[in-house]
């Protein structure tokens, strides 16, 4: 199915080649970073993990998110998903990749990164954070590929794979639970000591993950034949919908938790962030509370959910507040204050987010090849396509025939 | 049974190789390893350490003795926020946060205290680390090994006390390369490191560099030995430890 | 069964085999190797072991030294012949090899290889 990547319009090569040139200036930044060392990046002894290993958070999120249009397609046979799940999939694919180039570019030594297979240590979670995720890209790509070849050839999708398929999607969870447990285990890390971190998480994650993939499939629906099912996409926002708010209580439990209870410790963090900090993180802090208000009004609200032309933007800001309050906040607050009471700023440098760039760019460049092939092999099935109407293939509505013979093919 | 000679010559040949290379084969551990301790070394269940902070508590006199341990022990001076440090100071404050009060008696208060790492009973840094190059040594130290730690930082974020620096850069760019010891080497970039106790110099019976050099205000000795030093140091006299509630057991006492 | 494009492909693969194997011919034909002459210590002529096994086994020893020392906290090593030795890189080996540059970095070298051991560990001849 490989080849399908090679055939593509000029549009879809410059896209490809604009990728490598970003990738190339990433990848000198990363080499200066490889010849003197991480005192490129904004780091220091307090604030010992940065924007790497907050990106890296963020992606776990966007990795567990496809089992959003997988588990109601699989466990509820909500069929109304079933051509969506091959993107949910590669996505997955995409931000597994990412995942692991953003601690392979955070660790000081990474020539010696096999050591943690060659002395494998089951009480760190680090190690488990590498098992379940090599476990979780195998899995999607097993899963993903098999699947897509079976719909290529118009055959019902191999018995064997059913095990796999349900072990996926519990996977998923495992995989966002470990990474919350990395944080959440640590003594006299106040901001991340809480038994809701991995909850929180995975709310955050079942928001934000579902609404880049819905964001990225417009754009894949602006250059290709394909078409979301109408109830597809009105599910999946619902969800959106449930899960933001689900992240929000679970925050506002956080911030009960520490001022009624008024322990220092779990107060000092949060007022840090938001009161304390340099203006620049502040004001970006309560940007993520005025983003995700924002965010949920326009999600709750039905005339401004169902309204497509909004959509975009409603999931643009979601996007936003969760990277801001995850991609960012997280780790900046669980190092500030000190465990003994002193501040550090933290803010990345450019050489930093050249690096970051690289990763983002590798992962833009997985996401194009692999939706390439799958929308490639929609079309050849026409599975999910676009209707002269503006409707999808799989929405029932009734588009005049005459019409539909006078759409461009374009790829 | 035609076979019997050809499988005696067989196994004989491979046990003759089993001896040739018996010395990789034997298991650090193993019974009949060519190694063992120096009878020289000192021996603990679990080191441990008092600071008497009525004898030592002026940002001076600590000073002297981080520059007797980072000079043994060739740690680079960095200043600023990737500063690497084995021992230092710092004010009751940051030393003891949840253990100040705002109407502490002014002269404890006023106090510098001395801070190295804790080689705790249940170091989180342990817990953490993806490849042991961070360990618990059975007498109790909490030691690294350069070579195998990979620089993710994990150890950093784990341990409450900030007694972890990694080598943001070359670690020699900051060195003076001619007063360097050279018994003991230095780190290179991209791994963490930390205090050790003086593992080096216990291994030949000598105490740790800062006790020698303390002159007598920090006492060293095996905790679970009822009669050492530091356990009569901490029957008679009063003292604390740095964040208790993390629940690591740190080893390192100060007498207020 | 006629081969297509036979003859552009057979020329390119003999183009390819012959610029892979370049190196080895004209290296064999040009040169020959010589070990390289090791500067040993005047002092003393025993290693810590017999030289056949210091030349093809001393990184798995170091190896073990570093775990048997570090991890297990013993220091004394006692060699086939039940001599003692103080396990340490640069306080037992490089006291006799007292110069990197003429015993490591000759054979290190010529097999085009450079062990990390002197990332942190202090050379005998000093740093600059």
């Amino acid at each position: 199915m490989l080849e399908l990547a090679l055939k593509g319009s000029k549009r879809y090569y410059g896209w490809i080649a604009f990728l490598l040139v970003l990738i190339g200036i990433g990848s000198i930044a990363y080499v200066n970073q490889l010849m003197v060392g991480l005192e490129t990046t904004g780091m220091s002894r307090d604030v010992s993990w940065g924007f790497y290993i907050s990106q890296f958070t963020y992606l776990v999120g966007l990795a567990a998110s496809g089992v959003m249009i997988v588990l109601p397609n699989y466990f509820h046979s909500y069929k109304t998903n079933k051509h969506m799940v091959i993107f949910g999939e590669f996505m997955a694919i995409a931000a597994c990749i990412m995942c692991m180039l953003f601690i392979a570019v955070d660790v000081g030594q990474p020539t010696r990164m096999l050591n943690v297979m060659l002395h494998p240590t089951p009480n760190s979670i680090l190690f488990w954070d590498m098992t379940v995720l090599i476990g979780y890209l195998s899995l999607n790509l097993l899963v993903g590929w098999t699947c897509l070849q079976a719909d290529r050839a118009h055959l019902p999708h191999p018995k064997w794979l059913k095990p796999f398929i349900y072990i996926s999607i519990l996977w998923a969870f495992s995989i966002h639970t470990v990474t919350a447990f990395l944080y959440q285990g640590l003594p006299g890390r106040h901001y991340w000591l809480t038994a809701i971190l991995a909850a929180r998480f995975l709310a955050s994650a079942f928001c934000s993950g579902p609404a880049i993939l819905l964001l990225v499939m417009m754009i894949t629906e602006k250059f290709t034949s394909f078409k979301m099912a109408r109830n597809a996409v009105s599910t999946l926002v619902k969800i959106i919908m449930y899960a933001m708010c689900v992240n929000m209580f679970f925050f506002a439990l956080e911030i009960f938790t520490s001022f009624y209870s008024n322990i220092p410790g779990h107060m000092h963090p949060i007022l840090y962030l938001f009161a304390h900090a340099d203006s620049g993180l502040v004001t970006l802090m309560w940007t993520f509370l005025a983003f995700a208000a924002i965010s949920i009004t326009l999600l709750v609200t039905p005339q401004f959910r169902n309204n497509l032309k909004l959509l975009p933007y409603t999931l643009a800001i979601l996007v936003i507040a969760t990277w801001l309050d995850k991609g960012l906040g997280l780790v900046i607050g669980g190092f500030n204050p000190t465990p003994f009471e002193t501040i550090t700023p933290y803010w990345p440098t450019g050489k930093e987010l050249l690096v970051s760039m690289m990763v983002y760019a590798i992962g833009a460049l997985i996401v194009t090849v692999l939706f390439k092939i799958a929308t490639s092999v929609k079309k050849e099935t026409g599975d999910s396509q676009l209707l002269p109407c503006g409707c999808s293939s799989e929405d029932a509505c009734e588009c005049d025939s005459e019409e539909a013979e006078a759409v461009p093919a374009e790829a | 049974m035609k076979n019997n000679r050809r499988t005696f010559i067989k196994l004989a040949g491979i046990a003759a190789a089993g001896l040739a290379v018996a010395p990789k084969a034997m298991a650090s551990s193993g019974g009949h390893s060519p190694v063992k301790v120096n009878p020289e070394a000192v021996h603990a269940k679990q080191w441990a350490m008092v600071i008497d902070t009525t004898k030592v508590h002026t940002e001076e006199a600590i000073a002297e003795l981080s520059k007797v341990c980072h000079a043994i022990h060739n740690v680079p001076s960095i200043e600023g926020k990737r500063e690497v440090k084995w021992l230092w100071s710092d004010e009751y404050g940051h030393t003891f946060p949840e253990q100040e009060n705002p109407h502490l008696a002014e002269e404890v208060h006023h106090r510098t205290y001395m801070l190295l790492c804790n080689h705790c009973e249940n170091p989180p840094c342990v817990r953490v680390c993806p490849t042991k190059a961070t360990y618990k040594r059975p007498d109790g130290i909490v030691a690294m090994d350069y070579h195998r730690c990979i620089g993710c930082r994990y150890c950093m974020a784990g341990c409450p006390y900030g007694s972890r620096s990694f080598n943001w850069g070359e670690p020699r760019k900051n060195l003076d390369l001619s007063k360097l010891n050279p018994e003991f080497p230095t780190r290179m970039r991209g791994v963490v490191e930390k205090c050790n106790f003086c593992v080096e110099r216990l291994a030949v019976g000598k105490m740790p560099a800062c006790v020698e050099a303390s002159k007598g205000a920090i006492v060293f000795g095996d905790l679970y030995d009822p009669d050492s030093e530091v356990r009569k140091v901490l029957r008679e006299k009063f003292t604390i430890r740095r964040k208790p509630s993390a629940g690591t057991e740190p080893c390192v006492y100060y007498v207020i | 069964m006629k081969m297509q494009y036979g003859f552009p492909i057979i020329v390119g693969l003999a183009i390819f085999i012959g610029l892979l194997t370049a190196p080895f011919a004209v290296g064999t034909m040009t040169k020959t190797y010589k070990q390289p002459e090791l500067k040993l210590p005047a002092n003393e002529k025993k290693c810590i072991e017999s030289t056949e096994f210091m030349r093809t086994e001393h990184m798995q020893l170091l190896n073990e030294w570093r775990d048997w020392a570090l991890r297990d906290g013993k220091r004394i090593y006692t060699n086939h012949e039940g001599k003692e030795f103080v396990i340490s890189l640069q306080n037992t080996c490089m006291k006799c090899h007292n110069n990197k540059a003429d015993f490591c970095d000759k054979c290190h070298d010529d097999a085009g290889v450079s062990p990390y051991c002197w990332d942190c560990h202090i050379q005998p001849e000093g740093l600059k």
